[in-house]
């Protein structure tokens, strides 16, 4: 759009026409920037639709067994990756049960230990912590939100993984190295470290929304001489539900696409923990979607190969967006009872 | 805290058991949290500066994947300088305009709640996803002004360019949240007022709203900046770990834009066990600067919070 060219400014007659950007006319500015944000909304079409067209291949050459279990994952992908150069000759097989699997146990393993210490945490910070505590706990947190995933990633490796493989025995190494190598790069370590990574941003969200519930409420409880812990319990901590579940949604979809950090601290080997080996189930590897995406990220030259990852990335971007469809529809009922999130 | 006031000191010994039982729970995770966050900031502190030289800071990363036997983290360090400034050039602009046109304009209804949904759903969409459409959108022939191009008409998709493009859309959201929060503010009397004076709605929005909004888009503006900084999925896919590897055209700046990099957060992984870089010392030292430059950025939210205040005039 030209913004040196006169104005449709509605002058009246006889004063000097001005032009720039602050005088144009509304109609223009309407719809240049509609325009802009239909931009975004096109962007948005697009990259679904090319995950999507990129992805689908994959997904009909194997059907909804796609989805299944059944060999060795990473043994499927490396066989796609080596496929014959032939069209024709493709190679898609892939049962990406491990992945996935991978996927919600790291995810849901976070978010379940996360939330619960948040919420403990974020009514310690609002009403039982110490004032000087406070004011350096609330800043420190907002911090902690905001260290980069490699930083985690980096202690993971460095100091946690290293640690947690003195604790496996080698007998229990032994006993199971015919099917997987255990190390200190496992599914614990990987939780124990999402858990740190996405529980500062549930805690930041759940202060301020504690902070907001109006005072006469809580006063009111208190008058009636209900104690701290329960004003806190039954009054905030409800009225808070709209952002606490906005917390989750977010912080799900933080672990769910956290990639690089999964990538170094999960012990990268698409295998699928089994809860029945007991203490072992702690020990053994995983590899989330997101992880195998970065890992794979070189191959995806190979037409096959680079279907399969886009694929993953497919799983990826609709369990997000459920995630907020689903964030969304757990804020409607509250909504009508005043409750701004 | 007015609750606190009411009570005497110490009375919880007369509290119901699950009463008890959840303060006492409230304590451990307030000790718990202080814990772990001294742990984990004390840790990077203290491996940061130990291992940290000035050398490091100005040397370039060595030509090759193994960094143990010297160099330093020059490029990467620029690299993510240069890669904030694309990301926020690029989604400022966008992410005030989107939430001008939804707050102020609006019609028809259903176009802007889908804009905003689409917002919504960018801020979901995890950034390696975002990274992988990148690499596929850019590498398209009409893009091949943005990246390398080989022998065979094939397009790169990997370059500076390309990335603080698609790095834009993770600090997109934040932008545009910041802005709608802080157009909303403005009280609706604001906004009449400057119609009553014969102000065009274009005008108002010029001279009155985006002035008013100034704090939360600058909040907003540096929130992105500190979640461009910290990425790495994107960097690693669309950028490069180690050197600046300029496209080849002969234009000075062109080049580098062009050209691929990396920034603090691949170099760390590089150099991580995860990747070839082999030099955990220098990982640790990039990761204490890329530690640095949040905490200026957040400081630098907190202090805008603190300091810039809207006009008088729209309270």
């Amino acid at each position: 759009m030209d913004a040196a060219a006169p104005a449709a400014s509605p002058a009246a007659p006889g004063r000097p026409r001005i032009t720039g950007i602050g005088d144009w006319s509304d109609r223009r500015a309407e719809l240049v920037l509609g325009a802009l944000a239909c931009l975004l909304l096109l962007l948005i079409g697009l990259m679904l639709a090319t995950v999507f067209a990129k992805g689908w291949p994959s997904f009909r050459e194997n059907g909804l067994a796609w989805f299944g279990s059944g060999g060795d994952v990473d043994q499927q992908l490396l066989d796609i990756f080596n496929s014959p150069a032939n069209p024709d000759a493709y190679v898609y097989h892939l049962r990406a049960w491990p992945l996935i699997y991978g996927t919600a146990l790291t995810t849901f393993g976070a978010v379940a230990v996360g939330l619960t210490f948040a919420l403990f945490a974020a009514i310690f910070i609002v009403e039982f912590a110490p004032d000087r505590l406070r004011r350096v706990l609330e800043p420190v947190v907002r911090l902690l939100a905001a260290v980069p995933s490699v930083i985690y990633g980096l202690i993971g490796i460095l100091v946690l993984a290293p640690f947690v493989d003195g604790l496996v025995s080698t007998e229990r190494k032994e006993s199971v190295a015919f099917v997987v190598q255990l190390s200190g790069a496992n599914i614990s370590v990987a939780t124990l470290i999402l858990t740190v990574m996405i529980t500062p941003i549930m805690i930041a969200i759940i202060v301020d929304a504690l902070r907001a519930v109006p005072r006469a409420w809580t006063e009111g409880a208190a008058a009636l001489g209900v104690n701290r812990w329960r004003v806190m319990w039954t009054i905030s901590v409800r009225a808070a539900r709209p952002a606490i579940v906005a917390a989750v949604v977010l912080a799900t979809a933080r672990a769910l696409g956290e990639a690089i950090m999964l990538s170094m601290v999960s012990g990268s080997r698409g295998f699928a923990p089994n809860p029945l080996d007991g203490l072992t189930f702690f020990f053994e590897p995983v590899r989330p979607l997101a992880a195998t995406i970065v890992d794979n990220a070189e191959g995806l030259q190979v037409a096959p190969f680079g279907q399969t990852i886009y694929a993953f990335a497919c799983v990826l971007l609709v369990s997000s967006i459920f995630l907020s469809v689903g964030g969304w529809l757990a804020k409607q009922p509250l909504r009508r009872y005043g409750i701004r999130p | 805290m007015s609750i606190r006031a009411t009570e005497a000191r110490g009375s919880s010994e007369a509290w119901p058991l699950a009463d008890r039982i959840g303060l006492r729970l409230a304590w451990a995770a307030g000790i718990l949290l202080c814990a772990v966050v001294a742990a984990i900031v004390l840790y990077v502190l203290v491996r940061g500066l130990a291992e940290l030289r000035p050398s490091l800071l100005f040397e370039r990363p060595l030509d090759t994947p193994d960094q143990s036997h010297g160099g330093g983290f020059l490029d990467p360090l620029a690299g993510t300088v240069l890669v904030t400034m694309i990301g926020t050039v690029i989604a400022v602009p966008l992410g005030v305009a989107a939430a001008v046109w939804v707050t102020e304009y609006g019609r028809p209804p259903g176009l802007a709640r889908a804009v905003e949904s689409a917002i919504e759903v960018i801020a979901g969409t995890p950034s390696i996803v975002l990274a992988l459409f990148g690499l596929f959108f850019f590498s398209q022939g009409i893009f091949g002004f943005l990246s390398f191009t080989s022998e065979g008409g094939g397009v790169f998709g990997r370059s500076f360019l390309i990335a603080g493009a698609m790095l834009s859309l993770i600090a997109l959201p934040l932008v545009f949240g910041a802005t709608r929060e802080a157009l909303n503010a403005v009280p609706a009397h604001v906004r009449e007022a400057s119609y009553a004076l014969g102000k065009t709605r274009a005008a108002t929005i010029r001279r009155i709203l985006l002035p008013a909004s100034r704090p939360g888009i600058a909040t907003g503006t540096a929130l992105g900046m500190g979640r461009i900084a910290g990425d790495t999925a994107i960097i690693v896919i669309l950028l490069g770990l180690l050197r600046f590897d300029g496209a080849g055209a002969g234009v000075p700046v062109l080049d580098t834009l062009r050209g691929t990099g990396s920034t603090l957060t691949s170099y760390t992984y590089a150099n991580s066990p995860a990747g070839e870089g082999g030099a955990e010392a220098k990982a640790w030292a990039a990761a204490f600067v890329l530690l640095v430059l949040v905490v200026a950025l957040n400081w630098l939210v907190d202090w805008i919070g603190r300091r810039w205040k809207a006009p008088a005039w729209t309270r």
